[in-house]
């Protein structure tokens, strides 16, 4: 069970959608996992062939547990040694041993595939289901006698209850990073009229599928930004920071109803604006409405967050640990601007960069916000 | 198309963005994005939809006029009877 963030502990196996003897190639989704962030789909980390499914679905299963076995290429079954899929990512510190298949088989249930079938379209969560069989085998009987004592038991859960696991994994999270990160915070005003006008600009030759919104001229270039401060860009890792090499962008996305995301956007610096704009639709629209996959909630290098939607100008962030900064944009005002002694209007946005301490110091912080408006000037550039 | 299609086409894009709204509810000239909560992601979509529904390429110096239920109603029927359409 990969890790998908600071905050997570556990999640729950929905379906695989592997086979035993199946072959895989790193970056396939092998399963799906009800978080606390909703349904995610896990991606396998190595090429190689399944070997054996050790959990079952409707299993609750600890971050670190080995969910499966994959023969790597050339090895012989059964394999000596236990290559979970989706493995945590690299900068996670090593797993303990995990006990072995049988021990860890004990603790779940047993189902028939008919009751399990059943299960499913009835919406009944098999955790709670108490086989009546002789063996502790869930029978298609407990699983209908399930489903009428407790309707309201489904295989997912309501919104509501989904909402409130969200909230205790934002709270995490966010107690985690209020209670260890020393923040400091630097604010800027960026006349962003050029930047604004090009994009109309460019929005008025393009048909309504390919139109870009500003907050993706944003995004990227903040990514073009950290390349020149990279030490803004990575994690804070058992007392030390870890630089990351690329830059992936983490993107609050509100969903409806006050639950909150950050997918990443990969390797955002060398996407045009028009692959951002499409990354960002898609991680939108999928962090609302589908299902988000295992690498975009665990790579984010440094997040943006975006509330100038709500009309604020101004944003105070808190740091998504173990990332080491987080810049804010708020809303795009019109105002008076006063340059080289001449009185204008101009289109300004607040940039706001909350940073670890520990990782950089406010000097380095400023030059990433000079860099950022710097960019912002020459938008055909970025 | 009669004003009633145009206004259930209008309506049934709004819904898949803002599944949960009371739509009877919805004030026709108070603005779209407050009372259902919708950022500029939602309403690119609805573009988007609108598009794809009733063949109308919205520009995006017209949005402003889609701010309120009245006012995209009156666009779309004035653009839709026009022959200006993609």
């Amino acid at each position: 069970m990969p890790s998908l963030g600071a905050d997570m502990e556990a999640g729950t196996l929905v379906e695989w959608q592997i086979k035993p003897g199946q072959r895989v190639k790193r970056g396939d989704v092998v399963a799906v996992v009800e978080t606390q962030k909703g349904a995610v789909e896990i991606e396998i980390w190595d090429d190689g062939i399944v070997n054996e499914l050790l959990v079952e679905p409707g299993t609750k299963v600890p971050v670190g547990e080995v969910l499966a076995h994959l023969r790597i290429e050339g090895e012989t079954p059964p394999p000596a040694v236990a290559a979970a899929p989706a493995a945590a990512p690299p900068r996670e510190a090593p797993k303990p041993p995990v006990p072995p298949p049988q021990v860890a088989h004990a603790a779940r249930f047993k189902v028939s595939p008919v009751a399990r079938r059943r299960a499913e379209q009835l919406g009944v969560d098999l955790s709670l289901v108490t086989p009546s069989g002789p063996e502790g085998v869930i029978s298609l009987a407990d699983v209908e006698r399930a489903a009428q004592v407790k309707p309201a038991a489904a295989a997912r859960p309501a919104a509501a209850e989904k909402l409130a696991a969200m909230r205790q994994a934002i709270a995490a999270a966010m107690s985690k990073s209020k209670r260890e990160i020393p923040h400091y915070y630097l604010g800027t005003t960026i006349d962003v009229s050029r930047a604004t006008s090009w994009l109309e600009q460019e929005n008025a030759k393009r048909p309504v599928t390919q139109r870009v919104l500003f907050a993706a001229v944003l995004l990227k270039a903040v990514a073009v930004a950290l390349k020149e401060v990279p030490e803004l860009n990575g994690f804070w890792v058992d007392g030390a920071f870890k630089p990351a090499q690329a830059v992936h962008l983490g993107v609050g996305v509100g969903l409806r109803g006050g639950g909150l995301v950050a997918p990443a956007i990969r390797d955002a610096d060398s996407k045009s604006v028009l692959d951002t704009m499409q990354a960002l639709s898609d991680l939108v629209t999928r962090a609302r409405g589908g299902a988000l996959r295992s690498s975009e909630l665990s790579d984010a290098t440094v997040t943006v967050t975006n509330l100038g939607e709500q009309g604020v100008e101004t944003v105070y962030g808190v740091i998504y640990p173990p990332q080491v900064a987080l810049v804010g944009f708020g809303k795009v005002v019109e105002r008076p601007w006063v340059e080289n002694g001449g009185l204008y209007v101009r289109r300004l946005i607040q940039a706001t960069l909350c940073a670890d301490h520990r990782a950089s110091v406010g000097h380095r912080g400023a030059l990433f916000l000079s860099a950022l408006d710097r960019m912002l000037q020459e938008p055909e550039k970025i | 198309m009669t004003h009633d299609d145009i206004r259930s086409a209008f309506l049934d894009t709004l819904a898949s963005v803002a599944p949960e709204a009371d739509f009877d509810a919805l004030k026709p000239d108070r603005p779209l994005r407050d009372q259902l909560d919708i950022d500029s992601f939602d309403f690119l979509n609805v573009i988007l939809r609108v598009h794809e529904k009733l063949g109308v390429d919205i520009p995006e110096a017209d949005y402003p006029k889609l701010a309120t239920l009245s006012g995209a109603l009156d666009y779309l029927e004035a653009r839709l009877t026009s022959g200006r359409i993609h």
